[in-house]
């Protein structure tokens, strides 16, 4: 099997899925909303104070990227049951772990797509000036969106095929993210005040661990769960 | 939904964890009395102390039960063998009451000690957030019928889960920490450290019965299941046991 080859089922897999995702555009609006709304809800929680709402910016920014982002992966399974599409999708020449990264890609991309849009929005409604070390920052909400979509993806494979799918999903996956919800809000809090404490080395170190783990065991161990 | 032939002998087996059910309970008795009687008052803490017996065994043995649910978990999607499922599943079950036990446990005494029930640190954080792993993990159990889907998915659920113990440690002691140095026989006075290690091992001899006697059911339980889908398929038990 020739890197080449993977690449191509990898990429085509993703295609399809974006392809799916560009065609229903009401979904990725309905779920960017749904991630600005929660960006607002929880600003009325903690009221209008400024230096509050700036505290508060970027642990709300990744919960409201948590929440949106669950609806996503829904989706990229809800998709593949109609018709028997999974059933289909198997029967296709090449490796499980194929499928897996190309449903990754697709959903990193959606993912990505929502937080470029909620981000922005965040930092007018949290008063949140972009820092002087912006590409850190940048590197915190990459490595945080790849530990949440590779978990994301992994286990909505097996969540959106059970009964109650829908709390099923989000028991799973956020006890599991809590060293990402952790590392990606403290990394990015403090690269938001200019990393004064010195420790946001240590959440992104920490990030780059909890992704590679995850990635491998996600893609060595989802041809066991996609085949059931 | 898969019929999956019966392909291992879930017959019961020796019932060799049938005195332990008896043993267990009555060691724990007489090394909790020993632990009682055998240490003075603490000098802060005083007769609080004694919740030490039962908080660090049981914690120390839920950690134990999470290693054999990743060992099985990994044995299971190896071989394929649905005992080591069972195994899995029954390890979580105990494992998880004992989680729960060791959060109810520290929060009666933080209560006494540090005034509050609970408290962000580092070891409570992470071992409520285990809590939450290992309940939806049987959470995921309930909600799938088919039973060779719920073996694979459970092995990745318990693989991923027992993973991200370590990880999920450290994310949070970086975070915050305020948990005393965790009570282990150096770190406690000798007069202590013996009724700790007593109890343990009788807190071992708890969890092992729970967990053979929690196995031994859920092997009777899918020997119905296989009995019930041959029945229906119209081939005798025996016909698929051969």
């Amino acid at each position: 099997m020739s890197a080449a080859a993977s690449w191509t089922r990898v990429s085509a897999v993703a295609a399809k899925d974006l392809t799916a995702e560009r065609r229903a555009k009401a979904n990725i609006v309905a779920v960017t909303s749904l991630g600005a709304l929660t960006l607002l809800v929880f600003g009325f929680a903690i009221g209008p104070d400024v230096a509050t709402l700036r505290t508060a910016a970027a642990g709300i920014l990744w919960l409201s990227v948590l929440f949106s982002g669950v609806l996503v992966f829904h989706r990229s399974y809800q998709i593949e049951l109609d018709g028997g599409a999974l059933e289909t999708l198997l029967l296709y020449p090449g490796e499980r772990w194929e499928i897996f990264a190309g449903k990754l890609l697709a959903n990193l991309c959606i993912v990505l797509l929502v937080e470029a849009i909620v981000i922005p929005v965040a930092l007018v409604l949290y008063h949140v000036s972009v820092p002087d070390t912006w590409p850190a920052l940048l590197a915190v909400i990459m490595l945080g969106t790849l530990g949440f979509v590779t978990l994301g993806t992994f286990y909505s494979a097996m969540a959106s095929r059970t009964r109650s799918r829908e709390v099923l999903l989000p028991l799973l996956l956020f006890p599991m993210l809590v060293p990402v919800l952790l590392a990606a809000t403290e990394g990015s809090a403090s690269y938001l005040v200019g990393n004064a404490m010195g420790d946001a080395g240590a959440w992104l170190r920490l990030l780059v661990v909890f992704d590679v783990i995850f990635l491998l065991g996600a893609l060595l161990v989802f041809e066991h769960i996609i085949e059931a | 939904m898969s019929i999956s032939p019966q392909t291992t002998d879930l017959s019961p087996q020796s019932r060799w964890w049938k005195p332990l059910g008896w043993l267990a309970p009555v060691v724990l008795i007489g090394t909790q009395a020993f632990g009682l009687l055998s240490s003075p008052p603490d000098r802060d803490m005083g007769h609080l102390q004694k919740i030490m017996y039962v908080h660090v065994p049981v914690a120390w043995n839920f950690a134990l039960a999470f290693v054999v649910v990743f060992y099985a978990s990994v044995r299971y999607l190896w071989t394929r063998d649905e005992r080591h499922d069972l195994l899995a599943a029954s390890a979580v079950e105990v494992g998880t009451l004992f989680t729960g036990l060791t959060l109810v446990l520290g929060s009666l005494w933080g209560r006494m000690t540090w005034g509050v029930w609970w408290t962000w640190d580092a070891r409570l954080t992470s071992t409520a957030v285990l809590f939450m792993i290992f309940l939806s993990y049987l959470a995921l159990r309930s909600f799938t019928d088919d039973p060779e889907r719920r073996a694979r998915w459970s092995a990745a659920v318990g693989i991923f889960g027992a993973l991200n113990v370590p990880i999920v440690y450290m994310s949070v002691r970086w975070w915050r920490t305020l948990h005393q140095v965790q009570s282990s026989p150096s770190t406690v006075d000798p007069i202590y450290a013996w009724g700790l290690r007593l109890n343990a091992i009788a807190v071992l001899l708890l969890m092992t019965y729970f967990i053979a006697r929690r196995y031994e059911i859920a092997r009777a339980e899918r020997l119905l299941e296989h009995r019930r889908d041959s029945l229906a398929l119209g081939t005798s038990p025996e016909a698929v046991h051969a």
